[in-house]
């Protein structure tokens, strides 16, 4: 695994340095961990995935097909930025975009303030690995009142010919009263198998306001694991909606800490597990301020042999009065052999907060099936609508509408597929 | 129209419905009564047919094809409708979506078009104003959160929009007050025409008021007991089921 990676500041130097070290005490987390009970990472840990060096010739391909027009788009291939396959047009003012590697070197504003800071190495096993190869990736910087109307899509793209190890990094700094939209879009070589362990760290300034699409479709033999941890300021807000269709493995670590008072945050998600795949999902809300709210929805699907795992903790501190915070997770089995574990996990230490959590694991309603059929769509038809009313929840947070097109038209292709049915109809559209 | 022969139906290993027979000739109203528990609803449901009620003898011919070997669906787009008794919830369908997706396959077995929004939009317009019934019904999910009028209304909506050629009203009036019993009266009553027939199937005379029936019928014990015109409803309101089905209460 070790690989010489170009020479960078002492700063980025020490930081791998430290979570090399951890990583090294640590190791891979096995299942005797609470965190990682249902997750078994050993065919991740017992097999040798050389770092990847450079692109490959596929990756144009791959981007170009979730090219989302309008967008300023960021590419990076196997970890690194790769400036040949991104589309920075005229960049809107008061974006500033680096790769993290120039970025550091130039020493831009907030990249070394925030790198890595946003969580602790010690709670995350696969942020300290990706933090012990920080080399590359993308920062956006939105400065202060900027309104960026432009989404910024970053496509990572992972793969080649031989299995490989990617560990792309994207930091996220919105100054105070900024807004922003960014997509996260990750895409492989398909059927190759690789090992890409994501890092996303977002800030969120005071009143600034930031939205994060993840649309995670790797490779059905790839191992995905990404972390996701966001800070939000005062009056700040934050949104990440997650969609999921790939991988043989996945794990996301998404982590929002509302260390303002008044900062909102959602937190969505929907996953289609088919096949063998596991997607497992460990949320983490940290309500450490009063008066902030949080709004919480994963659904999850599961077909075929799947299994899945939910986890989402709520922690709401002693001083953080006046917390609301809602959670829901709901999953529908299309299959007897899909098993999911879900857990809320609440824990509040104020006295005046409200805390709403409710999970719910079901199959589709028969008597709904019957409803829709008995006034003409045939079966497929009718459990194609009931599942698309099922995601449709979350898919309506996304607010760029070419990205919700591709998201959507990705899932449901998916979807039909995991159960081995055939196009029945299109996606439901509103007003 | 429809042929019904000795009809038997059983609803998880208990008998209920021991050998129907019925004939609808096309533009005729059929009234279905009896009380709780006769097999009217089951009845219905098994016309539609609803997957929880196993046909074990007899048989039923609709249009002179076998209705018994047609899916639910097939059944909805030749014509047959159900009102529903209880029309589901569905979270997160669009009650204008479904419809247009349910008028369109109906339409593509016909071999006709499909409607685009503008044109469904333009029709179903039309048939709300017949109904009474608010623009808004369209823009919620499929009867989610409505009132039990409004439940009976969607489902009389829903037909005027697939216009039927059977159909098949399952206790419509139950639950409704008097004002939404006459709107949904008017709106079968502006649909009945020589080509289409309905089955109205009914706990109460009172429906009947409304509904001016050609036929009436008894079912007591998965039986037809008696049959005849409007007068038979008449009587059943007079004597009550007991005495009309012999049945000991």
């Amino acid at each position: 695994m070790a690989t010489m990676v170009p020479a960078a500041p002492a700063w980025v130097r020490e930081r791998r340095e430290a979570a090399a070290k951890h990583f090294a005490e640590v190791g891979f987390p096995t299942t005797r961990l609470e965190d990682w009970r249902f997750t078994n990472v050993s065919p991740i840990a017992e097999a040798n995935w050389p770092l990847a060096q450079g692109g490959f010739a596929a990756a144009a391909a791959l981007v170009a097909s979730v090219t989302v027009p309008g967008a300023v788009r960021l590419a990076i291939v196997n970890g690194q930025f790769a400036a040949g396959l991104s589309d920075l047009g005229t960049l809107p003012k008061g974006l500033r975009i680096a790769s993290l590697r120039d970025g550091a070197r130039d020493a831009t504003d907030g990249i070394e303030t925030h790198l890595g800071k946003v969580f602790s190495i010690a709670s995350h096993p696969f942020a300290a690995l990706n933090t012990s190869f920080l080399d590359d990736g993308v920062a956006i910087m939105v400065t202060k009142g900027a309104i960026v109307e432009t989404p910024i899509h970053i496509v990572i793209v992972t793969g080649g010919d031989q299995p490989v190890t990617a560990h792309p990094r994207v930091l996220i700094v919105a100054a105070e009263h900024s807004q922003v939209r960014v997509a996260q879009t990750f895409v492989g070589t398909p059927g190759a198998a690789y090992f890409n362990n994501a890092v996303a760290e977002v800030v969120v300034g005071e009143s600034a306001r930031v939205e994060l699409y993840t649309d995670q479709r790797e490779s059905d033999q790839a191992f995905h694991l990404a972390n996701i941890q966001a800070h939000v300021a005062a009056k700040g807000v934050f949104e990440s909606h997650a969609f999921s269709t790939g991988a043989r493995i996945m794990r996301h670590d998404i982590g929002i800490g509302l260390k303002g008072e008044g900062a909102d945050c959602t937190m969505n998600g929907v996953y289609l597990a088919d096949g063998e795949r596991l997607m497992d999902t460990h949320t983490s809300l940290d309500h450490a301020m009063p008066h902030c709210t949080s709004h919480e929805v994963y659904k999850g699907i599961l077909a075929g042999k799947s299994k899945a795992v939910f986890n989402g903790r709520i922690i709401v501190q002693l001083d953080a009065q006046k917390t609301d915070a809602k959670q829901t997770n709901r999953a529908l089995l299309l299959s007897d052999e899909a098993t999911i574990n879900s857990n809320p996990q609440l824990e509040i230490f104020a006295d005046d907060v409200k805390c709403t959590h409710g999970a719910a694991v079901g199959q589709l309603d028969e008597e709904a099936l019957f409803y829709l059929q008995a006034r003409g769509l045939t079966r497929a038809e009718a459990r194609d609508m009931l599942l698309h009313a099922f995601a449709g929840e979350v898919m309506a947070g996304l607010k760029i509408p070419a990205l919700r097109e591709q998201i959507e038209s990705n899932f449901f292709a998916r979807l039909r597929r995991g159960y081995g049915g055939q196009a029945a109809i299109a996606p439901q559209v509103e007003g | 129209m429809l042929d019904v022969k000795n009809l038997q139906v059983r609803v998880e290993d208990k008998e209920i419905l021991r050998g129907i027979n019925l004939t609808v000739k096309p533009g005729e109203v059929h009234a279905i009564m009896g009380p709780n528990g006769s097999g009217k609803s089951t009845f219905a449901r098994a016309l539609a047919g609803h997957p929880g009620y196993e046909v074990t003898g007899g048989s039923v011919s609709y249009q002179g094809r076998d209705l018994l070997d047609m899916d639910p669906d097939e059944r909805a787009r030749e014509g047959v409708f159900m009102a529903f008794q209880y029309p589901v919830e569905i979270p997160g369908v669009n009650n204008a979506y479904f419809l247009k997706a349910a008028l369109n396959a109906k339409r593509k077995q016909q071999g006709l078009d499909e409607l685009d929004a503008m044109d469904f939009m333009a029709l179903v317009k039309q048939k709300l104003k017949v109904l009474h019934v608010d623009e808004s019904m369209l823009l919620r999910s499929v009867n989610e959160g409505f009132s039990g009028g409004e439940k009976k209304r969607n489902e009389i909506f829903h037909m005027a929009v697939l216009e039927p050629t059977l159909a098949v009203l399952d206790e419509t009036d139950s639950g409704l007050d008097i004002d939404a019993l006459r709107v949904v009266s008017d709106g079968v009553n502006a649909m009945r025409s020589p080509e289409r027939s309905f089955i109205v199937v009914t706990h109460y005379q009172r429906l009947l008021e409304y509904i001016v029936p050609d036929y009436v019928h008894v079912l007591a014990d998965g039986r037809i007991v008696r049959s005849g015109g409007r007068e038979l409803a008449l009587e059943l309101e007079e004597k009550g089921y007991g005495e009309m089905t012999g049945a000991r209460k």
